[in-house]
């Protein structure tokens, strides 16, 4: 039997979560911290969980580090301020489809595009799950929503390519189906120095599948299995073929590019204040 | 330190770095812009960040993770962008982080009059975020109190682990005076309060210090310390109780509330034989002091009357001024807001007459005398 090791990263008077039966965000939060696990140098003593608000969010307060449960879309501002107030300080975001892309999408492209050292990991359920299952930016067209009753018009947001376009120097896709390959980029992103993003693509059976006639836990985890094509097999496949809900995953791009403190640290050896 | 010609934004700037601010966040906008700016400069000299966010919601953000991760932080905006920041000063209420809110006063609503002054945000100072909550706001009217009031509010912050709002106005914050800023051995700062226990002797972050203030310990430092925006108990956790949370509420209020005689800050001059006063704060009380002086010297017996601090109220203070004079007169650069704060402590005990100007323009000295002149008339002072 595998030893449970990870399980000291959680406040374990804080579980159960509060997550609804068969939710894939425990998938996503477990697969956090066995990367950080992996990390030499990364410890709950410096390591800092930042999250927004909604389901995704709430797994801040499970996790055994310091932890900060911002207000709705701002969690990458606040974390943006942790960083540049403590480089050493290793900084990770947990976001969730609306937090991310609708109400905090400008804070999303411009911690992107500044590159600051944060790893964004964005829990996508497709639905915002907290208040009931309304429609977000990335709710797929055609689905419904308690706000999309006749199917969603809204042209979704592929948030990877989002990310990529707006400057993020690691941008990668995976599944609470595909875990170990989950958690293999999220730790390929904590290594990263520079904006890294994530997108964990996470089942929602209470909001989401329920009302789209997906099935339980189990079906919507199979969906991911049978849809998800890894990048290098995305890659080869004819247009014709990138049809229905096939999706890619895998990571998408990667450069070496100054981050903002170290862009700062410039800055302040011009001003004459870096050794303050 | 010798004189030096400086403007009241300037003096923000300079105060800030004094207080020991070593993080800004911003986002430029009239007439508050200098502050950033003065903080783009200086900042980096000394070790400190300065960022220029997307919008003013993110320059709150980034300032409050600065706050948490133990520096002592800024922001400064006008009009819209104080609006905006609106929700985070809640946030920084509701999880006690300390911040200064620098907010340069335009004339309003919405984009208003960009450039030009008002004193129309004293009640959003005081209730601009949703929800009970305490704030502490003071408002400088010379360049001088500009330096000294920023340290102060960045002291109150630290103290009593609150939004302070540091309110001027487009007259004091574009004023150019020549200042001598006091000395360094001449500042007092107040650190980063810190836990007086270890995690291993069941440190709890939001457990109420004897002032009802938590010692909450900076991220990065061991304490796991988890800070939400929700109603939370004192471990920091979220709570459903009711009675957790009119405690919460209640907490909020007192630990300001208990300390009133401190905080509360009010200039008075020829007030002994006054039988009238006028009670102004701001860039207004500029004008204010030269209308009392032009009454004086016409035989007028008119007091003045300066609010330094606006929130909390200076609610003892002008209950016993009402009880002395017959009248007081309110100038204020906007429709009538302190004025009603005016009345219901004077409660009935002297006339209270507002004089209110919102056409853009600062007052006249001779607009106050008149009004100083009418309600001498209307009492039977002289």
């Amino acid at each position: 039997m595998t030893e449970r090791s990870y399980e000291k990263f959680f406040r374990q008077n804080r579980l159960p979560h509060l997550w609804c039966p068969g939710c894939g965000n425990g998938i996503a939060m477990k697969a956090i911290v066995q990367a950080i696990e992996k990390k030499s140098g990364w410890t709950q003593d410096n390591t800092i969980i930042v999250s927004g608000i909604g389901c995704s969010s709430r797994a801040s307060g499970y996790m055994d580090f310091d932890t900060l449960h911002t207000a709705h879309g701002r969690a990458i501002p606040f974390a943006t301020g942790i960083k540049l107030a403590k480089p050493e300080l290793n900084v990770v975001v947990i976001t969730g489809d609306g937090d991310c892309t609708a109400i905090g999408g400008n804070h999303f492209i411009h911690g992107c595009r500044r590159n600051i050292d944060l790893t964004v990991i964005l829990f996508n359920n497709n639905i915002y799950g907290m208040t009931g299952g309304q429609a977000s930016p990335m709710t797929p067209l055609g689905k419904k929503a308690t706000t999309a009753p006749y199917g969603s018009i809204d042209r979704p947001f592929d948030a990877c390519k989002l990310a990529e376009a707006a400057g993020a120097t690691y941008v990668a896709r995976s599944t609470a189906f595909h875990v170990q390959h989950l958690t293999k980029i999220i730790e390929d992103a904590l290594d990263n120095k520079g904006f890294s993003f994530i997108e964990a693509l996470v089942q929602c059976p209470t909001a989401y599948g329920r009302r789209n006639k997906i099935g339980e836990p189990a079906k919507m985890m199979a969906w991911m299995r049978d849809n998800a094509v890894m990048k290098n097999a995305w890659d080869k496949l004819p247009d014709e073929k990138k049809i229905g809900e096939k999706f890619p995953i895998g990571l998408f791009y990667k450069a070496e590019t100054e981050t903002y403190d170290e862009a700062y640290h410039h800055v302040m050896e011009i001003a004459g204040g870096a050794s303050k | 330190m010798s004189a030096k010609l400086m403007q009241g934004n300037e003096a923000v700037a300079e105060g800030a770095l004094a207080a020991g601010v070593r993080f800004f966040g911003g986002y430029p906008i009239t007439p508050s812009t200098e502050i950033a700016e003065g903080m783009a400069k200086l900042l980096p000299k000394v070790g400190g960040t300065f960022i220029q966010m997307e919008d003013e919601i993110a320059s709150m953000g980034v300032v409050l993770g600065a706050s948490l991760a133990g520096k002592k932080v800024l922001t400064a905006s006008s009009g819209p962008g104080i609006s905006l920041k609106q929700e985070l000063i809640g946030y920084a209420a509701a999880a006690e982080i300390p911040v200064v809110i620098v907010n340069v006063q335009r004339v309003g609503p919405s984009t208003g009059q960009p450039t030009a002054p008002s004193q129309g945000d004293v009640m959003q100072a005081r209730w601009g975020t949703h929800g009970d909550h305490s704030i502490i706001a003071l408002s400088p009217w010379s360049v001088r109190e500009s330096f000294e009031l920023t340290i102060k509010a960045i002291n109150y912050a630290e103290k009593f682990r609150t939004p302070v709002i540091l309110l001027m106005d487009e007259i004091v914050g574009h004023l150019r005076e020549n200042v001598e800023l006091p000395a360094e051995n001449e500042i007092e700062i107040y650190p980063r309060r810190t836990p007086k226990k270890s995690r291993a002797e069941g440190y709890e972050p939001y457990t109420p210090d004897e002032d009802l203030v938590p010692n909450v310990a900076n991220f990065g430092e061991g304490y796991h310390v988890h800070v939400t925006g929700l109603i939370h108990d004192e471990t920091g956790f979220p709570s459903g109780s009711p009675k957790i949370t009119a405690e919460f509420i209640k907490r909020m209020h007192e630990k300001i509330s208990r300390a009133a005689d401190e905080i509360i800050e009010v200039e008075t001059d020829f007030m002994d034989d006054a039988e009238i006063a006028v009670v102004s704060f701001g860039g207004t009380a500029r004008t204010a002091y030269e209308a009392v002086r032009n009454s004086r010297a016409k035989g007028l017996k008119v007091g003045f009357v300066r609010l330094v601090t606006i929130w909390p109220f200076a609610d003892k203070i002008i209950a016993e001024l009402a009880k002395k004079v017959k009248g007081l007169i309110v100038a204020e650069l906007n429709y009538g807001q302190i004025v009603g704060e005016v009345q219901r402590a004077a409660n009935g005990n002297c006339a209270v007459k507002l004089c209110a100007k919102y056409d853009m323009t600062i007052f006249e000295p001779e607009e106050i005398e008149s009004a100083i002149d009418e309600l001498i008339s209307e009492v039977g002072g002289k």
